[in-house]
Protein backbone atom coordinates (compact mmCIF):
# COMPACT_ATOMS: atom_id res chain seq x y z
CA UNK A 1 0.00 0.00 0.00
CA UNK A 2 1.26 3.43 -0.81
CA UNK A 3 2.03 6.09 1.53
CA UNK A 4 -1.25 7.50 2.71
CA UNK A 5 -1.40 10.37 5.13
CA UNK A 6 -3.72 9.76 8.35
CA UNK A 7 -5.87 12.24 7.92
CA UNK A 8 -7.24 10.28 4.95
CA UNK A 9 -8.43 7.70 7.92
CA UNK A 10 -10.27 10.15 9.64
CA UNK A 11 -12.50 11.44 6.79
CA UNK A 12 -12.92 8.21 5.68
CA UNK A 13 -14.09 7.11 9.48
CA UNK A 14 -15.83 10.04 10.19
CA UNK A 15 -18.04 9.95 6.95
CA UNK A 16 -19.19 6.09 7.74
CA UNK A 17 -19.72 7.14 11.27
CA UNK A 18 -21.99 10.03 10.11
CA UNK A 19 -24.01 7.58 7.29
CA UNK A 20 -24.28 5.12 9.90
CA UNK A 21 -25.62 7.19 12.99
CA UNK A 22 -28.16 9.68 13.25
CA UNK A 23 -26.86 11.47 16.08
CA UNK A 24 -23.10 12.52 14.31
CA UNK A 25 -22.41 15.65 13.40
CA UNK A 26 -19.07 16.78 12.21
CA UNK A 27 -17.81 20.24 12.69
CA UNK A 28 -14.83 22.34 11.81
CA UNK A 29 -13.08 25.59 11.59
CA UNK A 30 -12.69 26.75 8.05
CA UNK A 31 -10.22 23.83 7.23
CA UNK A 32 -12.47 20.80 6.10
CA UNK A 33 -10.35 20.70 3.24
CA UNK A 34 -7.67 19.63 5.36
CA UNK A 35 -8.60 17.77 8.09
CA UNK A 36 -10.57 15.81 5.36
CA UNK A 37 -13.63 16.34 7.27
CA UNK A 38 -14.66 17.74 3.50
CA UNK A 39 -15.38 14.65 2.44
CA UNK A 40 -18.67 14.42 4.91
CA UNK A 41 -19.28 18.17 3.91
CA UNK A 42 -19.28 16.67 0.24
CA UNK A 43 -20.93 13.29 0.88
CA UNK A 44 -23.22 13.43 3.85
CA UNK A 45 -23.86 17.91 4.18
CA UNK A 46 -26.67 17.20 6.68
CA UNK A 47 -23.85 16.02 9.18
CA UNK A 48 -21.61 18.63 8.68
CA UNK A 49 -21.37 22.39 10.46
CA UNK A 50 -18.23 24.91 9.27
CA UNK A 51 -18.17 26.73 12.77
CA UNK A 52 -15.77 29.61 10.40
CA UNK A 53 -12.04 30.66 11.72
CA UNK A 54 -13.63 30.71 15.05
CA UNK A 55 -12.19 27.50 17.05
CA UNK A 56 -13.16 28.63 20.74
CA UNK A 57 -16.90 29.13 19.87
CA UNK A 58 -16.82 25.86 17.40
CA UNK A 59 -15.63 23.33 20.76
CA UNK A 60 -18.45 25.53 22.78
CA UNK A 61 -21.47 24.84 20.12
CA UNK A 62 -19.97 21.23 19.86
CA UNK A 63 -20.30 21.07 23.74
CA UNK A 64 -24.49 22.35 23.60
CA UNK A 65 -24.69 19.90 21.01
CA UNK A 66 -23.38 17.01 23.07
CA UNK A 67 -25.86 18.18 26.02
CA UNK A 68 -28.66 17.74 24.03
CA UNK A 69 -27.72 14.31 22.44
CA UNK A 70 -25.64 14.59 19.27
CA UNK A 71 -22.19 13.45 19.12
CA UNK A 72 -20.30 16.22 17.98
CA UNK A 73 -16.82 15.09 15.70
CA UNK A 74 -14.55 18.28 16.01
CA UNK A 75 -12.04 19.20 13.33
CA UNK A 76 -8.97 21.50 13.32
CA UNK A 77 -5.68 21.91 13.45
CA UNK A 78 -4.24 20.76 16.42
CA UNK A 79 -2.37 23.76 18.11
CA UNK A 80 -5.47 25.55 17.71
CA UNK A 81 -8.03 22.95 18.87
CA UNK A 82 -6.15 21.81 22.22
CA UNK A 83 -4.29 25.33 22.38
CA UNK A 84 -6.49 27.99 21.59
CA UNK A 85 -9.45 26.38 22.92
CA UNK A 86 -7.74 24.57 26.03
CA UNK A 87 -10.00 26.77 28.58
CA UNK A 88 -13.49 25.58 26.54
CA UNK A 89 -12.68 21.98 26.51
CA UNK A 90 -11.89 22.20 30.17
CA UNK A 91 -14.34 23.97 31.88
CA UNK A 92 -16.89 23.43 28.97
CA UNK A 93 -16.46 19.87 27.64
CA UNK A 94 -14.37 17.90 30.37
CA UNK A 95 -16.14 19.45 33.23
CA UNK A 96 -19.66 18.55 31.80
CA UNK A 97 -17.75 15.24 30.97
CA UNK A 98 -19.19 15.40 27.49
CA UNK A 99 -19.39 13.52 24.39
CA UNK A 100 -17.74 15.47 22.33
CA UNK A 101 -14.92 13.81 19.88
CA UNK A 102 -11.37 16.36 19.18
CA UNK A 103 -9.50 15.79 16.17
CA UNK A 104 -6.77 17.43 16.12
CA UNK A 105 -4.78 17.61 12.79
CA UNK A 106 -1.39 18.45 11.83
CA UNK A 107 -0.22 16.99 14.85
CA UNK A 108 3.96 16.93 15.05
CA UNK A 109 6.73 18.63 13.66
CA UNK A 110 6.18 16.48 10.08
CA UNK A 111 3.62 19.10 9.18
CA UNK A 112 6.56 20.88 7.10
CA UNK A 113 7.14 23.66 5.45
CA UNK A 114 3.93 25.37 6.84
CA UNK A 115 6.46 26.35 10.40
CA UNK A 116 6.23 26.38 14.11
CA UNK A 117 3.07 28.27 14.68
CA UNK A 118 0.88 25.31 13.25
CA UNK A 119 3.19 22.28 14.05
CA UNK A 120 1.18 20.62 17.17
CA UNK A 121 3.94 19.58 19.93
CA UNK A 122 2.32 20.10 22.96
CA UNK A 123 -1.19 19.31 22.38
CA UNK A 124 -0.68 15.66 23.82
CA UNK A 125 0.47 17.31 27.31
CA UNK A 126 -2.46 19.83 26.65
CA UNK A 127 -5.11 17.19 26.87
CA UNK A 128 -3.65 14.32 28.79
CA UNK A 129 -3.74 16.59 31.49
CA UNK A 130 -7.98 17.20 32.06
CA UNK A 131 -9.76 14.88 33.91
CA UNK A 132 -12.21 12.14 32.16
CA UNK A 133 -10.24 12.94 28.46
CA UNK A 134 -8.93 9.87 26.34
CA UNK A 135 -6.02 10.60 24.14
CA UNK A 136 -5.19 8.96 21.04
CA UNK A 137 -2.40 9.05 18.72
CA UNK A 138 -2.64 6.32 15.83
CA UNK A 139 0.39 5.48 13.56
CA UNK A 140 -1.06 5.40 10.41
CA UNK A 141 -3.85 6.26 8.10
CA UNK A 142 -5.39 2.80 8.81
CA UNK A 143 -4.80 2.56 12.69
CA UNK A 144 -6.48 6.20 12.73
CA UNK A 145 -9.66 5.02 11.34
CA UNK A 146 -10.12 1.86 13.43
CA UNK A 147 -9.14 4.87 16.26
CA UNK A 148 -11.66 7.12 14.95
CA UNK A 149 -14.12 4.35 14.27
CA UNK A 150 -13.80 2.95 18.11
CA UNK A 151 -13.95 6.97 19.78
CA UNK A 152 -17.78 6.45 18.61
CA UNK A 153 -18.04 3.84 21.14
CA UNK A 154 -16.06 5.54 23.90
CA UNK A 155 -18.18 7.51 25.82
CA UNK A 156 -16.67 11.27 27.28
CA UNK A 157 -13.98 13.46 25.66
CA UNK A 158 -11.70 12.19 23.69
CA UNK A 159 -8.53 13.66 21.09
CA UNK A 160 -7.60 12.14 18.95
CA UNK A 161 -4.18 13.63 17.09
CA UNK A 162 -3.01 12.85 13.55
CA UNK A 163 -0.51 14.06 10.77
CA UNK A 164 -0.30 15.78 7.38
CA UNK A 165 2.15 13.78 5.61
CA UNK A 166 1.64 10.89 3.15
CA UNK A 167 3.40 8.12 5.49
CA UNK A 168 4.08 4.73 5.65
CA UNK A 169 0.93 2.14 6.12
CA UNK A 170 1.89 -0.25 8.68
CA UNK A 171 -0.97 -1.81 9.68
CA UNK A 172 -3.81 -3.37 7.85
CA UNK A 173 -7.20 -4.30 7.88
CA UNK A 174 -6.88 -7.38 10.24
CA UNK A 175 -4.52 -5.79 12.64
CA UNK A 176 -6.15 -5.62 15.93
CA UNK A 177 -6.59 -2.00 17.42
CA UNK A 178 -8.01 -1.75 21.00
CA UNK A 179 -8.58 1.25 22.30
CA UNK A 180 -6.25 1.51 26.05
CA UNK A 181 -4.26 -1.15 24.93
CA UNK A 182 -0.64 -1.16 23.72
CA UNK A 183 -0.21 -3.12 20.21
CA UNK A 184 2.80 -5.56 19.84
CA UNK A 185 4.71 -4.56 16.59
CA UNK A 186 7.68 -6.69 17.30
CA UNK A 187 8.89 -8.61 19.87
CA UNK A 188 12.63 -8.22 20.96
CA UNK A 189 14.65 -8.33 24.24
CA UNK A 190 17.55 -5.80 24.64
CA UNK A 191 15.60 -2.97 24.34
CA UNK A 192 11.91 -1.51 23.93
CA UNK A 193 10.58 1.60 21.85
CA UNK A 194 7.34 2.78 22.93
CA UNK A 195 6.02 4.71 20.26
CA UNK A 196 3.02 6.42 18.79
CA UNK A 197 2.19 8.37 15.55
CA UNK A 198 4.92 8.32 12.81
CA UNK A 199 7.57 7.54 15.27
CA UNK A 200 5.95 3.92 15.05
CA UNK A 201 6.78 3.47 11.63
CA UNK A 202 10.73 4.93 12.39
CA UNK A 203 10.82 2.89 15.59
CA UNK A 204 10.32 -0.37 13.22
CA UNK A 205 13.10 0.78 10.91
CA UNK A 206 15.55 1.85 14.06
CA UNK A 207 15.18 -2.14 15.44
CA UNK A 208 16.08 -3.61 11.75
CA UNK A 209 19.37 -1.49 11.86
CA UNK A 210 19.66 -2.15 15.45
CA UNK A 211 19.43 -6.29 14.77
CA UNK A 212 22.41 -6.27 11.52
CA UNK A 213 24.81 -4.93 14.81
CA UNK A 214 22.74 -7.64 17.11
CA UNK A 215 20.88 -6.05 19.61
CA UNK A 216 17.04 -6.87 19.71
CA UNK A 217 14.65 -4.45 19.99
CA UNK A 218 10.80 -4.43 20.84
CA UNK A 219 8.36 -2.48 19.34
CA UNK A 220 5.43 -1.10 20.67
CA UNK A 221 2.51 0.69 19.51
CA UNK A 222 1.13 3.29 22.06
CA UNK A 223 -1.21 4.69 20.66
CA UNK A 224 -3.58 5.01 23.48
CA UNK A 225 -1.68 8.17 25.74
CA UNK A 226 -4.97 8.39 28.28
CA UNK A 227 -5.54 6.00 29.53
CA UNK A 228 -2.06 4.29 29.77
CA UNK A 229 -2.25 0.48 29.10
CA UNK A 230 -0.08 0.97 32.36
CA UNK A 231 0.44 -2.73 33.06
CA UNK A 232 1.71 -3.85 29.78
CA UNK A 233 4.55 -0.32 29.61
CA UNK A 234 5.65 -1.98 32.98
CA UNK A 235 6.05 -5.36 31.70
CA UNK A 236 7.92 -4.52 28.57
CA UNK A 237 10.07 -2.35 30.83
CA UNK A 238 10.86 -4.81 32.84
CA UNK A 239 11.19 -7.74 30.12
CA UNK A 240 13.79 -5.95 28.26
CA UNK A 241 15.33 -3.44 30.67
CA UNK A 242 16.01 -0.38 28.56
CA UNK A 243 12.57 1.88 27.31
CA UNK A 244 13.28 4.07 24.47
CA UNK A 245 10.11 6.46 24.23
CA UNK A 246 9.31 7.62 20.77
CA UNK A 247 7.01 10.64 19.86
CA UNK A 248 6.18 13.57 17.52
CA UNK A 249 5.70 16.04 20.29
CA UNK A 250 7.53 18.08 23.24
CA UNK A 251 9.67 15.25 25.56
CA UNK A 252 7.83 16.92 28.63
CA UNK A 253 4.21 15.80 28.95
CA UNK A 254 3.65 13.74 26.16
CA UNK A 255 3.66 9.57 25.78
CA UNK A 256 7.54 10.06 27.12
CA UNK A 257 6.31 11.49 29.96
CA UNK A 258 3.18 9.29 30.53
CA UNK A 259 5.79 6.05 30.36
CA UNK A 260 8.08 7.66 33.20
CA UNK A 261 5.35 8.80 35.30
CA UNK A 262 4.41 5.11 35.19
CA UNK A 263 7.95 3.41 35.74
CA UNK A 264 8.74 6.04 38.11
CA UNK A 265 6.23 4.32 40.40
CA UNK A 266 6.61 0.99 39.38
CA UNK A 267 10.48 -0.30 38.30
CA UNK A 268 13.90 1.17 37.82
CA UNK A 269 14.64 0.91 34.41
CA UNK A 270 16.38 3.57 32.29
CA UNK A 271 14.06 5.84 30.05
CA UNK A 272 15.28 7.69 27.11
CA UNK A 273 13.16 10.18 25.49
CA UNK A 274 12.65 10.84 21.64
CA UNK A 275 11.24 14.10 21.11
CA UNK A 276 11.61 17.43 20.24
CA UNK A 277 13.50 18.88 23.02
CA UNK A 278 11.96 22.19 24.59
CA UNK A 279 12.47 24.24 21.05
CA UNK A 280 9.99 25.27 18.53
CA UNK A 281 9.68 23.53 14.61
CA UNK A 282 10.28 25.08 11.63
CA UNK A 283 9.90 25.48 7.72
CA UNK A 284 11.67 22.72 5.77
CA UNK A 285 10.72 19.24 4.08
CA UNK A 286 9.40 16.58 6.93
CA UNK A 287 12.27 14.64 6.14
CA UNK A 288 14.45 17.57 7.35
CA UNK A 289 12.72 18.12 10.28
CA UNK A 290 13.02 14.86 11.46
CA UNK A 291 16.55 14.29 10.86
CA UNK A 292 17.12 18.43 12.41
CA UNK A 293 14.97 17.72 15.58
CA UNK A 294 16.30 14.28 16.64
CA UNK A 295 13.41 12.28 15.45
CA UNK A 296 15.41 10.16 12.71
CA UNK A 297 16.42 6.54 12.81
CA UNK A 298 19.61 7.45 13.69
CA UNK A 299 18.69 9.32 16.67
CA UNK A 300 16.29 6.48 17.56
CA UNK A 301 19.49 3.80 17.22
CA UNK A 302 21.24 5.75 19.25
CA UNK A 303 19.24 6.45 22.01
CA UNK A 304 18.36 2.42 22.61
CA UNK A 305 22.18 2.36 23.16
CA UNK A 306 22.54 4.71 25.84
CA UNK A 307 19.41 3.03 27.37
CA UNK A 308 21.04 -0.39 27.15
CA UNK A 309 24.52 1.01 27.89
CA UNK A 310 22.57 2.31 31.21
CA UNK A 311 20.77 -1.52 32.49
CA UNK B 1 -52.45 35.07 32.76
CA UNK B 2 -49.46 36.82 34.21
CA UNK B 3 -49.33 38.19 37.85
CA UNK B 4 -47.34 40.77 38.81
CA UNK B 5 -47.56 40.90 42.82
CA UNK B 6 -46.88 37.51 42.64
CA UNK B 7 -43.75 37.31 40.72
CA UNK B 8 -42.25 40.35 42.58
CA UNK B 9 -42.63 38.48 45.64
CA UNK B 10 -40.93 35.76 44.19
CA UNK B 11 -38.29 38.17 43.14
CA UNK B 12 -38.09 39.11 46.70
CA UNK B 13 -37.46 36.18 48.25
CA UNK B 14 -35.23 35.09 45.61
CA UNK B 15 -32.84 38.36 46.83
CA UNK B 16 -33.45 37.18 50.52
CA UNK B 17 -31.98 34.05 49.84
CA UNK B 18 -29.22 35.12 47.93
CA UNK B 19 -27.97 37.84 50.98
CA UNK B 20 -28.33 34.62 53.09
CA UNK B 21 -26.36 32.25 50.90
CA UNK B 22 -23.79 34.62 50.61
CA UNK B 23 -23.77 35.20 54.25
CA UNK B 24 -23.38 31.91 55.44
CA UNK B 25 -20.89 30.98 53.00
CA UNK B 26 -18.90 33.65 53.87
CA UNK B 27 -17.99 34.70 49.79
CA UNK B 28 -19.64 34.74 46.69
CA UNK B 29 -21.21 37.31 44.52
CA UNK B 30 -24.50 38.82 45.48
CA UNK B 31 -23.81 42.03 43.20
CA UNK B 32 -25.25 40.35 39.78
CA UNK B 33 -26.86 37.67 41.34
CA UNK B 34 -29.32 40.87 43.03
CA UNK B 35 -29.33 42.20 39.28
CA UNK B 36 -30.82 39.06 37.80
CA UNK B 37 -33.44 38.58 40.21
CA UNK B 38 -36.17 40.47 38.78
CA UNK B 39 -35.50 38.77 35.02
CA UNK B 40 -35.51 35.79 36.02
CA UNK B 41 -37.95 35.53 38.36
CA UNK B 42 -40.24 36.75 35.05
CA UNK B 43 -38.60 33.96 32.97
CA UNK B 44 -38.57 30.60 35.32
CA UNK B 45 -42.23 30.83 37.45
CA UNK B 46 -44.09 32.32 34.41
CA UNK B 47 -45.33 30.87 31.74
CA UNK B 48 -42.49 31.31 29.59
CA UNK B 49 -40.14 28.64 31.03
CA UNK B 50 -41.38 25.10 29.98
CA UNK B 51 -39.52 22.89 32.73
CA UNK B 52 -40.88 19.57 34.88
CA UNK B 53 -39.08 19.61 38.24
CA UNK B 54 -39.66 16.28 38.92
CA UNK B 55 -38.02 15.17 35.59
CA UNK B 56 -35.55 17.76 35.48
CA UNK B 57 -33.77 15.60 32.47
CA UNK B 58 -36.96 15.86 30.46
CA UNK B 59 -35.77 16.25 27.07
CA UNK B 60 -38.86 18.55 25.82
CA UNK B 61 -37.81 21.38 28.50
CA UNK B 62 -36.76 24.52 27.97
CA UNK B 63 -32.56 25.30 28.51
CA UNK B 64 -31.14 27.78 30.57
CA UNK B 65 -27.29 28.48 30.50
CA UNK B 66 -26.37 30.45 32.94
CA UNK B 67 -23.06 32.28 31.10
CA UNK B 68 -22.15 35.05 34.10
CA UNK B 69 -21.54 31.89 35.80
CA UNK B 70 -20.19 33.51 39.11
CA UNK B 71 -23.62 34.79 39.98
CA UNK B 72 -24.52 31.33 40.68
CA UNK B 73 -26.71 32.06 43.69
CA UNK B 74 -29.51 33.78 41.70
CA UNK B 75 -30.19 30.63 39.85
CA UNK B 76 -29.60 28.35 43.04
CA UNK B 77 -32.78 29.93 44.63
CA UNK B 78 -34.77 30.05 41.31
CA UNK B 79 -34.18 26.12 40.79
CA UNK B 80 -34.82 25.64 44.37
CA UNK B 81 -37.64 28.27 44.71
CA UNK B 82 -39.00 26.61 41.61
CA UNK B 83 -39.15 22.90 43.31
CA UNK B 84 -36.07 21.05 41.60
CA UNK B 85 -34.72 20.74 45.37
CA UNK B 86 -35.43 21.83 49.20
CA UNK B 87 -34.87 25.72 49.42
CA UNK B 88 -32.99 24.60 53.04
CA UNK B 89 -30.25 23.04 51.12
CA UNK B 90 -29.50 26.88 50.00
CA UNK B 91 -27.16 27.17 53.03
CA UNK B 92 -25.21 24.42 51.86
CA UNK B 93 -23.27 27.18 49.08
CA UNK B 94 -19.87 26.59 48.42
CA UNK B 95 -19.19 23.87 51.50
CA UNK B 96 -17.52 20.68 50.92
CA UNK B 97 -19.56 17.97 49.18
CA UNK B 98 -22.54 20.45 48.78
CA UNK B 99 -24.71 20.12 45.27
CA UNK B 100 -24.27 23.96 45.50
CA UNK B 101 -20.56 24.45 43.95
CA UNK B 102 -19.29 28.33 43.73
CA UNK B 103 -19.77 28.06 40.19
CA UNK B 104 -22.61 25.79 38.52
CA UNK B 105 -21.27 22.63 37.79
CA UNK B 106 -24.34 20.00 36.05
CA UNK B 107 -25.10 16.97 37.29
CA UNK B 108 -24.05 18.27 40.53
CA UNK B 109 -27.66 20.29 40.96
CA UNK B 110 -30.94 19.46 40.14
CA UNK B 111 -32.23 21.28 37.14
CA UNK B 112 -28.61 23.35 36.13
CA UNK B 113 -28.28 22.69 32.36
CA UNK B 114 -24.51 23.48 31.85
CA UNK B 115 -21.65 24.29 34.19
CA UNK B 116 -20.26 27.51 33.58
CA UNK B 117 -17.69 30.02 35.24
CA UNK B 118 -15.40 30.46 32.48
CA UNK B 119 -16.80 33.71 31.13
CA UNK B 120 -17.74 33.99 27.62
CA UNK B 121 -18.21 30.51 26.72
CA UNK B 122 -22.76 29.76 27.34
CA UNK B 123 -23.96 31.19 24.07
CA UNK B 124 -21.99 29.25 21.84
CA UNK B 125 -22.83 26.25 24.32
CA UNK B 126 -26.73 27.60 24.04
CA UNK B 127 -26.28 27.94 20.04
CA UNK B 128 -24.97 24.41 19.86
CA UNK B 129 -28.19 23.19 22.03
CA UNK B 130 -30.65 24.84 20.30
CA UNK B 131 -29.18 23.47 16.72
CA UNK B 132 -29.58 20.10 18.42
CA UNK B 133 -33.12 21.12 19.32
CA UNK B 134 -33.87 22.29 16.10
CA UNK B 135 -32.54 19.43 14.25
CA UNK B 136 -34.82 17.00 15.99
CA UNK B 137 -38.03 19.19 15.24
CA UNK B 138 -38.29 19.96 19.24
CA UNK B 139 -40.01 23.12 20.19
CA UNK B 140 -37.82 23.48 23.24
CA UNK B 141 -36.18 27.01 23.80
CA UNK B 142 -32.72 28.18 24.75
CA UNK B 143 -32.05 30.70 26.83
CA UNK B 144 -28.17 32.33 28.00
CA UNK B 145 -27.90 35.16 30.36
CA UNK B 146 -24.49 36.86 29.69
CA UNK B 147 -23.02 39.65 32.11
CA UNK B 148 -22.21 43.30 30.22
CA UNK B 149 -18.65 43.14 31.02
CA UNK B 150 -18.83 39.86 29.88
CA UNK B 151 -19.20 40.65 26.51
CA UNK B 152 -15.53 41.48 26.88
CA UNK B 153 -14.99 38.07 25.69
CA UNK B 154 -14.26 37.58 22.21
CA UNK B 155 -15.68 33.95 21.92
CA UNK B 156 -19.32 35.96 22.78
CA UNK B 157 -18.66 37.51 19.52
CA UNK B 158 -17.96 34.67 17.72
CA UNK B 159 -21.05 33.05 18.76
CA UNK B 160 -23.09 35.99 17.89
CA UNK B 161 -22.67 35.51 14.21
CA UNK B 162 -23.22 31.90 14.44
CA UNK B 163 -26.96 32.03 15.43
CA UNK B 164 -27.83 34.44 13.04
CA UNK B 165 -25.95 32.51 10.52
CA UNK B 166 -28.62 29.11 11.50
CA UNK B 167 -31.65 31.03 12.01
CA UNK B 168 -31.47 30.28 15.71
CA UNK B 169 -34.98 31.70 16.48
CA UNK B 170 -35.34 29.32 19.43
CA UNK B 171 -32.29 31.34 20.97
CA UNK B 172 -32.97 33.95 23.47
CA UNK B 173 -29.76 35.37 24.51
CA UNK B 174 -30.33 37.84 27.80
CA UNK B 175 -27.72 40.54 28.32
CA UNK B 176 -27.38 41.87 32.21
CA UNK B 177 -26.80 45.58 31.38
CA UNK B 178 -25.72 47.15 34.53
CA UNK B 179 -22.39 48.38 34.14
CA UNK B 180 -20.40 47.42 36.84
CA UNK B 181 -17.59 44.45 36.45
CA UNK B 182 -15.44 43.51 39.17
CA UNK B 183 -12.69 45.91 38.80
CA UNK B 184 -15.05 49.16 38.27
CA UNK B 185 -17.58 50.49 35.55
CA UNK B 186 -17.78 48.69 32.21
CA UNK B 187 -17.82 51.77 30.51
CA UNK B 188 -14.48 53.11 31.79
CA UNK B 189 -12.28 49.62 31.61
CA UNK B 190 -13.28 48.31 28.71
CA UNK B 191 -16.36 50.08 26.75
CA UNK B 192 -18.80 47.51 25.45
CA UNK B 193 -21.77 49.74 24.29
CA UNK B 194 -23.91 50.67 22.22
CA UNK B 195 -25.26 47.17 23.02
CA UNK B 196 -27.97 47.79 20.69
CA UNK B 197 -26.14 48.88 17.71
CA UNK B 198 -23.41 45.92 17.86
CA UNK B 199 -25.87 43.04 18.33
CA UNK B 200 -28.18 44.82 15.40
CA UNK B 201 -25.20 44.74 13.11
CA UNK B 202 -24.68 41.18 14.19
CA UNK B 203 -28.29 40.79 12.98
CA UNK B 204 -29.99 40.10 15.81
CA UNK B 205 -33.67 40.96 16.82
CA UNK B 206 -32.63 43.32 19.47
CA UNK B 207 -35.54 44.25 22.56
CA UNK B 208 -34.69 46.66 25.50
CA UNK B 209 -36.26 46.12 28.61
CA UNK B 210 -36.41 47.56 32.11
CA UNK B 211 -34.34 44.08 33.78
CA UNK B 212 -36.22 44.88 37.20
CA UNK B 213 -39.92 45.27 35.35
CA UNK B 214 -40.95 41.72 35.92
CA UNK B 215 -44.38 42.83 33.33
CA UNK B 216 -41.88 44.26 30.96
CA UNK B 217 -39.19 41.58 31.32
CA UNK B 218 -42.17 38.75 30.83
CA UNK B 219 -43.52 40.79 27.68
CA UNK B 220 -39.71 40.63 25.92
CA UNK B 221 -39.61 37.11 26.63
CA UNK B 222 -42.94 36.78 24.29
CA UNK B 223 -41.87 39.17 21.83
CA UNK B 224 -38.36 36.88 21.65
CA UNK B 225 -40.70 33.80 20.99
CA UNK B 226 -42.59 35.25 18.71
CA UNK B 227 -39.96 36.64 16.13
CA UNK B 228 -39.00 33.94 13.39
CA UNK B 229 -36.02 33.63 11.25
CA UNK B 230 -33.23 35.12 13.67
CA UNK B 231 -32.20 34.85 17.47
CA UNK B 232 -32.87 37.80 20.29
CA UNK B 233 -31.63 39.44 22.81
CA UNK B 234 -32.95 41.49 25.25
CA UNK B 235 -31.09 44.09 27.15
CA UNK B 236 -32.04 44.25 30.25
CA UNK B 237 -31.56 47.72 32.03
CA UNK B 238 -30.03 46.22 35.76
CA UNK B 239 -28.58 47.94 38.64
CA UNK B 240 -26.03 45.73 40.82
CA UNK B 241 -26.84 44.79 43.65
CA UNK B 242 -30.26 45.72 43.01
CA UNK B 243 -32.63 45.63 46.20
CA UNK B 244 -29.62 46.34 48.55
CA UNK B 245 -29.00 49.67 49.23
CA UNK B 246 -25.39 49.80 50.32
CA UNK B 247 -25.25 47.30 47.19
CA UNK B 248 -26.27 48.99 44.27
CA UNK B 249 -24.21 49.94 41.75
CA UNK B 250 -20.98 49.05 43.53
CA UNK B 251 -18.26 46.82 42.29
CA UNK B 252 -17.40 46.00 45.84
CA UNK B 253 -20.13 44.23 45.88
CA UNK B 254 -19.71 41.59 42.85
CA UNK B 255 -17.76 39.27 45.34
CA UNK B 256 -18.14 39.87 48.46
CA UNK B 257 -20.38 38.78 50.97
CA UNK B 258 -22.29 40.66 53.37
CA UNK B 259 -21.18 40.25 57.16
CA UNK B 260 -23.42 40.05 60.22
CA UNK B 261 -24.29 43.61 60.54
CA UNK B 262 -24.71 44.30 56.38
CA UNK B 263 -26.42 40.71 56.49
CA UNK B 264 -29.24 42.20 59.13
CA UNK B 265 -29.05 45.41 56.82
CA UNK B 266 -29.94 43.62 54.04
CA UNK B 267 -32.89 41.57 55.20
CA UNK B 268 -34.00 44.69 57.19
CA UNK B 269 -34.21 46.29 53.17
CA UNK B 270 -35.59 43.36 51.57
CA UNK B 271 -38.10 43.48 54.44
CA UNK B 272 -39.35 46.61 53.92
CA UNK B 273 -40.06 46.71 50.08
CA UNK B 274 -42.60 43.77 50.72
Amino acid sequence: MKDTPMRAGYGKAILELSQKHEDVMVLDADVAKSTRSEWVKKENPSHFLDCGISEQDMVGTASGMALAGLTPFVSTYGVFLAGRAWDQIRNTVCYNHLNVKLAGAHGGISVGPDGATHQALEDVALMRTLPGMTVVVPCDAIETYKATMALYDTAGPCYIRFGREAVPVVTNDDTPFILGRNRLVQDGTDVVYLANGYLVHQAMRAAEKLAEEGISARVVDVHTVKPLDREDVIRHASETGAVVTCEEHQIAGGLGGAVCEALAESVCVPVERIGVRDSFGESGTPEELIEKYGLGVDALCEAARRAIARK
Amino acid sequence: MFEEQRIQDIARQIRRDIVTMTHEAGSGHPGGSLSAADLLAALYFTDQFRCDSGNPDWEERDRFILSKGHTAPVLYSVLARRGFFPPEELLTLRKLDSRLQGHPKKGATPGLDCSSGSLGQGLSVANGIAYALRRRGSDARVYCLMGDGELQEGQVWEAAMFAPQHGLDNVCAIVDYNNVQLDGKVDEIKDVYPLREKWEAFRWNVIEADGHNVREMYEAYQAARACKGKPTVILARCVKGKGVSYMENSAKWHGTAPNDEEYQRAMAELEVQA
